[in-house]
Formats: structure tokens, sequence, C-alpha cells
């Protein structure tokens, strides 16, 4: 058919018509090839101006239109409007920014003209060239997955699933509860961390919606937003969920004893156990790389013992399938290990231990059961809490892990409650107390006899110079206020160590296509307008995986992220982009380069055909792996090479 | 004599450096009229033919202007462009272009005073160079 193109041209009062000379633009683009009428007008975007349009579409048979007005940024959608609203399909459309990039900004009047004219035979030369495009539509699968059961998870779970949505919650670890299971006190409120954590706990594992996988991993994920395929793995608990009455005999009976993970080392589990009393769900695990039968083959004592035969040593780890429309990744993160930074003396000296050990140590259901303790059993009398171990070091982490300052000081009050005669120090470098009522607990902890050294703690050595240090931990610090270097004799030394990104980071990372920030953890799409969406549409990220963070925070992009999902699932579908790629599968030679230049992984190959395709829902419209393809064997809707070829010489021929 | 007036043909990805251009136009800066925007989804689109057939054309220089390293909105489609970018200014050595006619540069959507100052420069720097007339003279 052949091309029937319009031209409007917008005074935009006198922003365009002040500058340039529109009667000779007109004039100009009517006698260009393919356009059949060129108008002016004084707004272009008004009622008048879109019924203009509208009305020679209809009475001049037009197929292609033009604008030359303002910035397609601001004005492209809704010229579109006005040709879709004209039975005309919206992309034989193409804008010339004679505003923003031109009137606006050149000097001289014969010039801005002259520019206007060429951008204006760009835009006619193009919009020749352009095609009908379609925007497909998916449905949007209605249930979720959760990636992470700790505090974040748990209320993301929770929102999601009180709507009334089914959501998935798949938990590595035998039990839900996260980091957040191992603290005592919550800074600043001092709420106990269980009293808060545990009926969540319990709502998550007896709630209708929600199909709680503990022990278990995701094993394979593919698909786009809406429709998601994820594979996953159960391991095998060797005891039946659906037998096991929780009675604990079993643990009881078991002759193995290691150290146990929850507790840091600092206590014992057995062989068969749940990582602490209020797990969810409340059903033991075997341990198969301690556990007596698994490594001599005899034992199974905790079969004998167990009254409802819930111990199966033939378990296997099971595989389920399930389909979700969304997925929130709250992996949550692992702790520095101080060891590395042989100056503190972490494992070498048996009383510096981390904040997390000292978290347990101060647990009532701990392994001291609350007691404050030196490796000899006795009571420390005195305790230096060094800051910033592992963060804000530019030979660890450069970020500051956000938490540290106020769980020292949550420790210093705690050591006072617990131990009123005990020397506290705090060795900080800065103390930053920013949430709600952190001031207020840092001034309160100032008054409770606690001892704050500002400098950071540069040595632990138990080397004494004098008698006093005889015997003692010395903690060696520059004191920047003084001036002075000091050397500090105390019992116990606590490393508030940094958070850092989860060991398996990277893998999940793969898993569910999320890039990393420098730091490593979860990059989200943007720091302050898109604070737990990703660049993968119906991928959200939640909680520390996101960035050091503390336990209001976690919580409120769990929510954040549960309100995303919600939003996408009530949309109720997903539109591709219009200009995505396409590949021409005559001309392809299957050298994988696109493939491997796809940002967002959408282009699969097809064994069968031995071809490359593209999956549409997931192509974002980049063009890179058009520009990539050596067979030149993709385009890219809206902006194939013989489109841009096309302005191109529009800009160039005249 | 009349000056001459360079012909560039700016490709600018549409998130950042269009945006930028626009911002320019908004604070109503000043820059010469000498860049014919080319607007495209992201500068990874950009094969360096269109940069070759821009020139053959009567192009006398060609802008590609993106997201900043680590802003691109398709994660690293700007990585491709400036890997593409230096291998394509080998190239263009090798036939005897001078470099300065094709140029990249990372200009975001806030810096307007970028955009227009590297017109600036870019216009005047290809002036001083004179005419390409590449495709004509042969």
């Amino acid at each position: 058919m052949e091309n029937r193109i319009g031209v409007y041209i917008c005074h935009c009062g006198t922003n365009i018509a002040g500058k340039l000379d529109i009667q000779e633009l007109a004039s100009f683009a009517s006698k260009l090839e393919g356009v059949v009428v060129a108008r002016e007008y004084k707004y272009m975007c008004s009622d008048p101006g879109q019924e203009m349009i509208k009305k020679d579409i209809k009475e001049l048979g037009l197929n292609r239109i033009v604008v030359a007005a303002c910035s397609p940024q601001m004005h492209e959608q809704t010229f579109r409007r006005v040709l879709n609203e004209a039975g005309l399909n919206p992309y034989l459309f193409q804008m010339a920014n004679v505003r923003e990039q031109d009137s606006w900004v050149t000097g001289d009047s014969k010039l801005a003209t002259q520019k206007a004219a060429r951008l204006i035979a760009a835009a006619v030369r193009r919009v020749s060239n352009h095609e009908p495009l379609q925007i497909k539509t998916f449905g949007v699968n209605p249930a979720a997955l959760v990636v992470g059961g700790g505090i974040t998870g748990i209320e993301a779970a929770l929102r999601i699933a009180d709507s009334g949505r089914r959501v998935y919650l798949v938990e590595k670890e035998p039990s839900i509860g996260g980091h957040m299971a191992q603290f005592d006190k919550t800074f600043p409120t001092l709420d106990c961390a269980a009293c808060i954590l545990t009926p969540k706990m319990s709502s998550v594992g007896v709630h209708p919606n929600i199909e709680l996988l503990t022990y278990s991993e995701v094993e394979e994920f593919s698909g786009f937003a809406g429709n998601f395929k994820v594979k996953i793995k159960k391991k095998a608990r060797y005891v039946d969920p659906e037998k096991c009455t929780s009675c604990g005999l079993c643990q009881e009976k078991c002759p193995v004893k290691v150290s146990s993970e929850f507790d840091c080392g600092l206590g014992m589990r057995k062989a068969i156990y749940t990582p602490f009393p209020q797990a969810v769900p409340n059903i033991p695990v075997i341990d198969t790389e301690n556990c007596l039968f698994f490594t001599k083959g005899v034992c199974k004592v905790c079969q004998k013992v167990c009254p409802a035969d819930a111990v199966k040593f033939d378990d296997k780890d099971e595989f389920v399938e399930v389909d979700v429309g969304a997925v929130i990744v709250s992996t949550g993160f692992d702790v520095f290990d101080p060891s590395v930074a042989a100056q503190y003396g972490y494992r070498r000296y048996d009383n510096v231990v981390t904040s997390l050990e000292f978290e347990r140590m101060c647990n009532a259901s701990g392994p001291t059961g609350g007691k404050i303790l030196l490796k000899s059993g006795d009571t420390p009398k005195s305790l230096a809490i060094l800051h910033c171990i592992g963060s804000r070091d530019e030979n660890y982490h450069e970020y500051c892990s956000r938490i540290c300052c106020m769980q020292s000081m949550k420790f210093a009050h705690l050591v006072r409650e617990k131990l009123p005669n005990a020397k506290v120090y705090e060795f900080y470098i800065d103390l930053r107390a920013f949430g709600k009522g952190y001031e207020e607990f840092y001034k309160r902890v100032l008054n409770e006899d606690v001892i704050f050294i500002r400098g950071k703690g540069a040595e632990v050595t138990n080397f004494a110079e004098t008698p006093e240090e005889e015997g003692k931990l010395i903690v060696r610090c520059e004191d920047t206020l003084l001036g002075s270097v000091l050397r500090v004799p105390v019992d116990m030394v606590v490393l508030s160590v940094a958070l850092e990104p989860r060991r398996d980071s990277n893998k999940v990372a793969k898993t569910f296509l999320l890039s990393r920030s420098k730091d490593g953890f979860f990059l989200e799409r943007h720091p302050k307008l898109a604070p737990v969406s990703t660049t993968n549409d119906g991928i959200y990220i939640a909680g520390v995986c996101q960035g050091p963070k503390d336990i209001p925070d976690s919580v409120a992009q769990g929510g954040a992220a549960a309100a995303e999902v919600l939003s996408l699932i009530d949309r109720g579908k997903v539109t591709t982009e219009p200009e995505i790629a396409v590949i021409d599968e005559k001309r392809c030679s299957a050298c994988f380069v696109c493939i491997r230049a796809c940002p967002f992984n959408a282009i699969k190959f097809d064994e069968d055909k031995n071809v490359a395709v593209v999956q549409e829902a997931l192509c974002k419209a980049c063009g890179v792996c058009v520009a990539a393809c050596p067979s030149g064997a993709i385009k890219q809707q809206g902006f194939t090479d013989g489109q841009i070829y096309a302005e191109m010489e529009g800009i160039l021929a005249i | 004599m009349e000056r001459f007036e360079p012909r560039i043909v700016g490709f600018l990805c549409r998130w950042c450096s269009y945006a930028g251009a626009d911002l320019a136009g908004t604070s109503r800066m000043t820059y010469p009229p000498n860049v014919y925007p080319i607007r495209v989804n992201c500068t990874g689109r950009i094969d360096p033919t269109f940069i070759i057939k821009a020139l053959t054309q009567g192009a006398d220089g060609v802008l590609i202007a993106g997201c900043h390293p680590g802003d691109c909105h398709y994660n690293k489609g700007n990585y491709n462009a400036f890997r593409r970018y230096l291998l394509l200014k080998k190239l263009l050595g090798q036939v005897g272009i001078d470099e300065a006619r094709v140029r990249l540069e990372w200009i975001s959507a806030s810096e307007a005073e970028k955009f227009a100052r590297v017109v600036k420069e870019m216009t005047e720097t290809i002036r001083e160079l004179g005419p390409l007339n590449w495709g004509k003279t042969g």
C-alpha cells in the first residue's frame, strides 16, 4: 500500500513558532515524498489539534503521521493514542523534536529552521518504513514464591497470604526464623526477639495459604513475569513430617553430640535435631554427616525410641515443581568471619567473641542460659565492644553495616543489666544512631556508666606490659578525642562484625537473574524510587540481601515487596514491549552471540530447529542482540536498520 | 565565504542522553544546531555500520551518547557500545579518518550542561577539521 503521510507542525504558542519559520517548514514538508498533507497549528496536543489529525486520517486516508513539536518523551504517547482512536496502528507514527532540541537551544532562527527541516525530513523518511506493531498480553499466575524465611520473608509471605493468595515459602535451613531467631533483645525497645518473632513463625506454619518448604532450595527457575516455573529440591529430612509429633524423644536419646550452628558453636546439638526449640516446623532432621547410622551403619536409636514411627532412614531428596507469577528473594546475610583479621585475636584467644556469639550468650534459651561467661566459666569483670569489625574498613567492606552501633549499645545495656559491676567499653569510629528512638537509646546508655572511647580498636593482644595487664586481653586503640594511644585491659572482647552478602549469593543471583552491586548485595532497580524491584519484572528483593539494614527496615521492605507482588497479581496481565527483537530463523547461524549478549537471558536456543529464539515476554527492547548478530538475522521492531538508515538519510540528504 | 557548518549525527539513548539533551532545552541553554539527534532505546543497539554509513552519506562526525557505566537501563548495553566504539575507532584510523570525528560520551539525564558542552566542543573541533566528504571523492 502506498504511503499517505500527514505532517503536523506545532507552534507550541511561541515556543516553536517564535524561533522557526513555520510556514516555510509546512511548505517544505508538503513537498517530501509520500506526504499528502502538511499542516501547522498553534497547539497540536490540544483537543482541536488532535481532532485535526483524526479528521485527516479519515478524510484523506492517511496511513502514517509525523508530528513536529516537543520531545517524544513528552507527547509521543498522546499522539499514539490519537492514531489508535482514529483506527490506525499507533506505531505508524514518528515525532520530530523541534522544541527541546531545536527552537529552545538554537540562537539563530535561520539555522534553527534548517535544523527543523532536516529533522522533519528524517521523521518522514523514517515513518515511511514503519510497520504496524502489536503488543501481546499474558496472564499472571496468582501465586507467589518467597525465597528465604527470615523476618523479611516471613513478613512478605504473611502479607501476600493474608490477601488470599497462595505463597510458597522456601527456606534452606530446617526451620524458618533466620538470624532474628538467634537474637536476644532487639534495639532500641528491648523487645525480646523471640517474643515478637515466634508468633509470626507459627502463623506462617499454620497459614492455609502458605506452603512452607523448609530444608529446601530452588534448583531451577525459568519463565517471565506472571509466569515463572520453579523446581524446588526438598532435602531428605529422614523424619516423616506427617507422623512426627515433635515429642523430642529422638533428640534426647541420640548419642551423637556435635556443635550447634544455631548457637554459633557455643553449644551442642544432636545428630537428629531441630535448630532451636521453637522451630517451625518443629520436625527434626538427621544430619547425615554425623549420624552413626549414616557414617558407621549402626545405632538407629532414634528410630527405636520414636513412638510415632516417624524416622525413615530410606528418605530421599524430593523435587517439587510449582508455577508462580512473582518472586521475592529475601535470603538475608552472613556475618563477617573476623579470623581473617588476625589482629583481633578471634579464634586465637578464648574470650574474643563475635556479636552473634554474644547474642546467643545473652539469650535466655541460649547455650549459657543467658549468662555472660568466660571460657573458664567465670564471670567477666570488664568487657570491650569493638565496632566496625569488617565494615567501614577498606581491607574488607567499605560500607557501614548500619546495625552495629545500636547492637553494640544494646550489648552494653544488657551487660549493665546482667553484670551491674562490670566495666564496659565501647570502641567506636562514629556513632550512628539514626532510627526512630535510636538517639534516645544512645543517651540512655551514655548514662548507664558505659565508657565510650572514640577510636577504632586496632588490636587485641594478651601481651602484658604492666602487672595489671597480666592475664587480660588488652585492646589497643588510638583515642582520637585525646589524641593518644590507649591500652585497655579487659576480660572479654566482643567484635561487632559486619553483615556480608550470603556466601552463596552468586548462585542465587544466577538462579534469579539478579545483578549485584559493588559490595556484593543484590541490586535494586533504583536506589530511591524502586528499592525492592529488580531489572527483571516480577522478581523482587527485600531485606538484608539488598544491603545491611535493621529489623524495622527489613520488615518494611518485606511489606513493600509483598505490595509489589500483589499489585502485579491484581493487574492480572503482563504485556510485551512493542519494540522487541525478532529473529529470522533462515538467517540464524546458531553462533550463540545474541544469547551471550542479551542482558535479560531473553534468548533461548531451540535445539530442534537449531536457531536462537526470542522469548517475547522477557525481551526488554534494548536492541543489544541486533547490533551483535553477525548474520544480520535479528531485527528490532520499531528500530530496524532500515528505519534508522532512513532517519539518517533524511538528516543528511538536504 | 560562508562558515562551514558541520553536520553531526547524534545517536542518543532514550533514558539518559536524550533526556539530558531535552533538559538542555527546558533549561534554555544555547548550543550549536549541528548535532542531529537520532533516538535509540540503548547505545547497545548502535551497529558500527550505522556510523560508517552516516560518514559515507555526508555526516562530518558522529556523536554516541549513553548512560554512565553502571547506569544502563538495560544493565550493560552501554558496555557493548563502548567495546564496539573502541574497535571502530581503530578501523577509522586505518582509513585515515580523524578519531575526533566519532565521539562517545556518557551523559546522564541530569547532565544537560555536559550535553551542551560536548556539542559545542565537537562542532568546533570538526569545523576546524573541515568537511569529511567521504563517499563524494572517490
